[in-house]
């Protein structure tokens, strides 16, 4: 496989990851239910575990540790032997084991095209409306501030 | 970057497997020479005996140096499985280690490659896991001390053959000292270092 292949395979993943991990789990499975799954196994069974979150003050200050926070992860084989693996915030395993599944079935070449638009293609479409959402009702609340000058006389 | 490897699956249920094998390590370190079975079923690298796997999903994790011999450390499934799923360091350095994998036990180096401990931190030391072909029979093995009732026989094939006669450092080191855990495919018999041969049979 090429150096450019594989740049594509793993942008790809990372588009998946970004919009799998913050959609809800209940949503990932009806998905995942209505589309064919091939058969796979339980590499790491799903887990809880905590990671300790870093932060900068100002973004470009010394790293700091913020703070801990629960995280769920697993790790599934396809049949065909492609790695998926799973990461997420919270305590909800089998979104872990999901999320880690479909990052089995972006990578396997017979069934990347299904997940993607059957899974992730309308996730990802709800998600960016959810956030436009937001963002306009945040918009619609903004108060815009003038410092008003004191006039003379 | 690996998408396509042969990475055998850990324990599927992890608390209750990494429990009873603990329970039955356990029991094997109280009762020297007697056999205890490993019940919990695990995905296995090509070089590993099934209780080998079990115990290292149990015992091993981030703060444990692990020690490959040359048979377990031939290829890189071993060191792969067990990064994966224990996240142990694989070193280099025996003297450092807190577990020894021995593959091929006819092979195992001289037991003072290995950390004794100090007299002030004596668990500072190398638990050697070997792996033998049979510890239900063979040649009969007498032994007394701490945890055995009277003497306890145990019928082994063990390799290397003068393993108990290099154990005997563990007489002049006392509190120091190594203990070992023979494997035999999912039965294990353990030889902490308070325990001495009395004599063997044939």
């Amino acid at each position: 496989m090429t150096a450019v292949q594989e740049n594509g395979k793993q942008a790809r993943r990372r588009a998946a990851m970004a919009v799998l991990s913050h959609s809800d789990a209940a949503e990932i499975a009806s998905r995942l239910e209505a589309m064919a799954v091939p058969v796979y196994e339980n590499l790491r069974e799903p887990e809880n575990g905590l990671v300790m979150v870093r932060g900068r003050i100002g973004g470009d200050g010394a790293p700091f540790n913020l703070g801990e926070a629960t995280v769920s992860r697993a790790a599934v084989r396809l049949s065909t032997g492609e790695l998926g693996f799973g990461y997420t915030l919270g305590r909800d395993r089998q979104k872990a084991r999901m999320i880690a599944l479909c990052d089995a079935l972006v990578q396997s070449d017979e069934f990347a095209g299904a997940v993607e638009s059957q899974v992730i293609a309308p996730l990802r479409t709800r998600m960016i409306s959810e956030r436009n959402r937001t963002a306009a009702e945040t918009a619609a609340t903004r108060v815009d501030f003038y410092t008003l000058v004191r006039g003379e006389g | 970057m690996t998408t396509v490897a042969e990475l055998p699956a850990g324990f599927a249920d992890k608390v209750l497997s990494a429990q009873s094998t603990f329970r039955s390590v356990m029991d094997a370190m109280a009762r020297p020479g007697s056999v205890q079975r490993i019940a919990a079923a695990a995905g296995v690298p090509a070089a590993m005996m099934r209780g080998t796997a079990a115990i290292a999903l149990t015992l091993f994790d981030h703060d444990t140096p692990l020690w490959l011999d040359p048979s377990m450390s031939a290829t890189s499934d071993v060191t792969k499985w067990l990064k994966f799923h224990t996240g142990a360091p694989v070193i280099a350095d025996s003297s450092i280690c807190s577990f020894a994998l021995i593959g091929d036990a006819r092979s195992l180096p001289s037991l003072d490659r290995f950390a004794f401990g100090s007299n002030e931190y004596p668990d500072r030391s190398t638990t050697l896991v070997l792996q033998v072909e049979s510890l239900t029979q063979g040649p009969s093995i007498e032994l007394r001390g701490p945890g055995i009732d009277g003497v306890a026989v145990l019928r082994a094939a063990i390799q290397p053959a003068d393993l108990f006669e290099r154990l005997k450092i563990n007489q002049t080191l006392f509190p120091r000292g190594i203990d070992v855990v023979l494997v035999a495919d999912d039965t294990i018999v353990a030889i902490p270092r308070t325990t001495r041969l009395v004599a063997k049979g044939g």
